[in-house]
């Protein structure tokens, strides 16, 4: 059935999966979460490039694929680079008439890991939105570069233990804040800007088919809770996240043309930081009596960064 | 061995640069290509699992059941069909039809345990039991609803 708005649960279950099983992610990955709903959440065609991490390798291993889409697999830094270059193909087949089918409706997707998001392919990505392609780019954003072993990237947080920035005798972990990939991505012309994450599965939807029904490039930045370099046990995914979102650790909100700031999700509890960093082995470390300063550090950062986006979105600006 | 034998031999120069069929930026060759279905694909978004032509090339055709440890057994009796296991699964492997749970797909499931975690019914719908159970017996032997303060 053509999914429109999706109202409940109940009739959103009647989507046809295009994302299929027996992918190699690992059981209880937030990565697959996500995409699923994704392509649930539409009936028109879709092309999606995805570039190396741990969704490209897990969902295309020779002779299988687990996409019943058009689904290009590039280079570690060019998911923006192929869907942009796609949909330009496309445009320009349009207009010379040379498309099979030119009515069906089609859009152009892009999944990247935070590794390629905010480190190496974020040159590529700030231009294919420079550009004003018409496509959505989508981070799974699991702050670290999982497919190779857990090496930090610029969208780890403060504190948490990586294999190249590990805590000890003399390290608390990594040192340097989470980029904000979001004031970038508003600030470098993306028309539609979001951040989600798939416990709250209708927020998230909400948000994929704005994006998708925006004209031209649109961010969106989810959170994937990731049981193996996160160190949760697999069940746990849903809870990670809920522990997330409602510790505002990982604030739900959207930016509209740049500028317009909209909450999208206010938790009814906001529950301490300590309990989402607690819940999670990459974090253990901080809970010696020598860390300390660096929890109350997290706990004064996320209050400051709750309350500029209220700010933001009180001044609409 | 002469020079002129080795460049006899081998095919440089054979080719002009610039005398190869030009083909335009829309006609270049594909390069792999694996077809998840069959036939045309053009509608699958309107089609159930069942009524797609999957080629041996979709993974939906492969199994990852030997992943597995511990598996969900599921129990319709006490289900509301809230579609909650449906949504969370991240391996496509809660078959639901018409707005009805119906049932695991034990080819694809991986065990996490993410289906039992967010079912809400009292007691679960949805329990994990170790690969080799028997789902009779674990029927047979699930759980009273809990009272409050158990909880
Ligand atoms: C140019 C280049 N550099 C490095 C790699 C090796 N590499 C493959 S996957 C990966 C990590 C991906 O991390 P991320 O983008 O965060 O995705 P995740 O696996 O975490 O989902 C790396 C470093 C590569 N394939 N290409
Ligand atoms: S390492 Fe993390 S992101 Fe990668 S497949 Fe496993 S759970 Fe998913
Ligand atoms: S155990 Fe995991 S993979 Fe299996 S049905 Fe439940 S959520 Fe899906
Ligand atoms: S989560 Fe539990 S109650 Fe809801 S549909 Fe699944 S099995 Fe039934
Ligand atoms: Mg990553």
């Amino acid at each position: 059935m053509a999914i429109t708005s999706i109202k409940n649960l109940k009739e959103f279950s009647t989507a046809n999966d295009r994302f299929e099983g027996a992918h190699l992610l690992c059981p209880g990955c937030a990565h697959s979460m996500i995409v699923r709903e994704l392509m649930n959440c539409t009936d028109d065609n879709l092309v999606i490039a995805t570039n190396t991490g741990c969704l490209e390798v897990s969902t295309a291993v020779y002779p299988y694929t687990s996409w019943d889409t058009s689904w290009i697999h590039i280079g570690f830094e060019n998911a923006a680079t192929a869907a942009s270059g796609a949909e330009a193909m496309y445009k320009a087949r349009k207009r010379k008439g040379t498309l099979k089918n030119p009515d069906a409706p089609v859009k152009f997707v892009a999944f990247g890991g935070d590794g390629s998001t905010y480190d190496i392919g974020f040159q590529w990505l700030s231009g294919a939105v420079e550009r004003g392609h018409d496509f959505t780019y989508i981070c799974l954003d699991n702050e670290v570069y999982a497919n190779t072993g857990g090496q930090r990237s610029s969208s780890t947080p403060i504190g948490a233990s990586s294999t190249t920035a590990p805590a000890g005798r003399v390290s608390y972990g990594k040192k340097e804040n989470k980029k904000d990939m979001m004031a970038i991505m508003a600030a470098n012309g993306a028309h539609y800007v979001a951040q989600v994450a798939p416990n709250k599965w209708k927020n998230m939807a909400q948000a994929f088919q704005k994006a998708l029904a925006t004209e031209g490039p649109c961010y969106i930045n989810a959170i994937s809770a990731c049981t193996t370099e996160w160190k949760f046990d697999a069940k746990d995914t849903i809870h990670i996240s809920d522990l997330a979102t409602d510790s505002l650790v990982f604030p739900l909100y959207e930016i509209v043309g740049g500028h317009e700031l909209n909450i999208t999700y206010r938790p009814k509890n906001i529950i301490p930081v300590c309990d989402y960093l607690g819940a999670q082995g990459r974090f253990r470390h901080l809970f010696k009596p020598e860390n300390e300063h660096v929890l109350v550090e997290w706990q004064k950062r996320v209050d400051a960064n709750w309350e500029r986006l209220q700010r933001r979105e009180e001044a609409r600006v | 061995m002469s020079i002129g034998n080795v460049l006899g031999n081998d095919k440089r120069g054979r080719i002009e640069l610039g005398a190869e069929k030009k083909v335009g930026w829309d006609e270049v060759t594909h390069g792999v290509v694996l077809h998840s279905f069959e036939d045309d694909a053009t509608d699958v978004s309107s089609r159930k699992a069942e009524d797609r032509n999957y080629a041996q090339f979709s993974s939906y055709v492969a199994t990852v059941a030997s992943w597995r440890v511990i598996k969900p057994v599921y129990n319709r009796d006490i289900c509301i069909d809230c579609q909650n296991c449906w949504i969370y699964c991240p391996d496509t492997s809660i078959i639901s039809r018409d707005k009805q749970m119906l049932g695991i797909d034990y080819d694809h499931c991986k065990g996490c345990g993410v289906c039992v975690e967010v079912c809400p019914t009292n007691p679960k719908s949805l329990l994990m039991f170790a690969e080799a159970h028997n789902p009779e017996d674990a029927l047979a032997s699930w759980p009273e609803k809990k009272k409050k303060e158990e909880k």
